[in-house]
């Protein structure tokens, strides 16, 4: 009988479940590395050594705390609160900061293009779970 | 192989996790009998394993007269007092002899350079002939292929052990006692090196890197280390510019800037920067700290943004250490500062 009486709320929360996802695709189905390119990526982020400044999905140490955490990147608004979301601008700002966001706090990186590449690719393919 | 010049994550974990293990890699003559020793070890180690997991099964399913043979009074006499002591006597005295080797004699043409350990760092100083400092440098030593170097080890505070496994044993570092050790490189190439003595907090961060030029190279090295001194462009004192100096490409425009900050920041309490009023010899001389290969002892690459977050939180890196982060300072001061010290080479 109190089953019959929860219905109405049971549907809505439902609704507003359905509602909740459409409102964006799953993160992982926006851009999908090649796991060639991560693994060049993490190599070329621990030789360049990103971390000294930021915390990384994969990286134990250093834990860097003076600029932002990369953890769930790929489900991040903005680049640099700046510059839209996508692999081709993360590369450019990897390697160029300052070129790609005037007045960036982050300096240039000794990357390559290709590097940089590499390295957005990784960014992108951390796995948010 | 030790990793290229190029391509290297860090020297610490090359030193630790290297492949194949570089303790087991020598790079020269120093190198070669610690190995030979070490593989002797582990050759001794097997057997006697061997010999103990056979005697063990004979104990357990053998038949009964071997079991009896085993635990009778003559097995006790050879296996237990006999072969060990006759084995472990032979080890131990070829053991010495050949670590005691390693210092004895000093070769007559070695160079000759001085390592101090600190919390948590190496300070190395080069000698002349007569023993005189001729520069300062940090964590990172410089040496021409096929040239034994001589290593006056010291320590400042606590016990360390100096330790580059691709080219010699490892050597203690002790307070008010000079150690000796030599080392030699037979070919070029980046070496990593650690200290292998607890010290007390980031000891697992306490990282070194020897670096093995041709001996041309070498002496190029030197020459660009002794001229390269970026005074002339920011020297700010009136009539003490020295004339022959030339200037370093500038980057950017924050170079006297950045020194400024440098000084007003009080980083010059603890370090030095040859040709300025930087003085502080508690922490690694900064005057060539531009053209090193690495920051906070062999542990972070040497470029701009790493030499930010160095200095902006250096406790986030390597907790514990001496040195503050300056997290008191603007992203664009501490972007001033490792401009001007990227241009102390």
């Amino acid at each position: 009988m109190n089953t019959l009486q929860y219905r109405p709320r049971l549907a809505a929360a439902a609704l507003l479940c359905l509602a909740l996802t459409a409102c964006k695709e799953p993160p992982g189905a926006r851009y999908v590395p090649d796991p060639e390119d991560t693994k060049r990526g993490l190599a070329a982020i621990e030789r360049t050594g990103c971390a000294a400044c930021h915390e990384i999905p994969g990286i134990d140490w250093p834990r860097g705390q003076i600029g932002p955490s990369l953890e769930g990147f790929n489900n991040a608004g903005l680049i640099a609160a700046a510059l839209p979301n996508t692999p081709e601008n993360l590369a450019l700002f990897v390697r160029n900061a300052p070129a790609a966001k005037p007045g960036s706090t982050m300096p240039a990186m000794p990357l390559t293009e290709e590097e940089s590449r590499d390295v957005a690719a990784y960014l992108y393919g951390l796995d948010d779970e | 192989m030790v990793s290229t010049m190029s391509n290297p994550a860090s020297d610490i974990f090359d030193a630790w996790w290297g492949w194949p293990p570089p303790v087991l890699d020598p790079a020269g003559p120093y190198a070669d009998s610690v190995v030979v020793l070490a593989w002797a070890l582990i050759g001794m180690g097997v057997v006697v394993t061997g010999i103990v997991v056979a005697a063990l099964y004979v104990a357990i399913k053998g038949p009964e007269r071997w079991r009896a043979r085993l635990g009778g009074e003559k097995a006790v006499w050879i296996g237990g007092i006999a072969f060990p002591g006759v084995v472990l006597t032979g080890l131990l005295v070829w053991g010495l002899t050949l670590t005691a080797s390693l210092t004895e004699p000093v070769p007559e043409d070695a160079m000759r350079v001085r390592v101090t350990g600190y919390m948590w760092w190496f300070g190395v100083e080069y000698l002349d002939e007569d023993g005189d400092v001729v520069m300062r440098d940090a964590n990172e030593l410089h040496v021409p292929v096929g040239r034994p170097v001589v290593v006056e080890l010291f320590s400042e505070d606590v016990i360390h052990s100096f330790w580059v496994p691709n080219l010699s044993g490892k050597e203690d570092m002790i307070p008010g006692r000079t150690n000796e050790l030599v080392i030699q490189a037979d070919s070029p190439g980046r070496y990593g090196g650690v200290c292998a003595e607890y010290c007390g907090g980031p000891h697992a961060l306490m990282g070194f890197v020897a670096v093995a030029h041709e001996p041309a190279d070498w002496n190029a090295w030197l020459a660009g280390r002794r001229t390269a001194r970026p005074v002339a462009a920011d020297q700010d004192v009136p009539g003490e510019v020295p004339a022959i100096l030339p200037a370093v490409e500038q980057t950017g425009g924050t170079n006297l800037a950045g020194r400024q900050l440098f000084m007003d920041s009080g980083c010059a309490a603890c370090h030095r920067v040859e040709g300025t009023e930087a003085n502080g010899l508690v922490g690694p001389d900064l005057s060539h700290v531009g053209s090193r290969l690495t920051l906070g002892a062999g542990i972070l690459p040497n470029n701009r943004g790493t030499m930010i977050g160095w200095i902006g939180n250096s406790q986030a890196i390597k907790p514990g250490n001496r040195m503050p982060s300056y997290d008191m300072l603007s992203a664009e001061e501490l972007e001033a500062i490792a401009i001007w010290l990227e241009q102390q080479r």
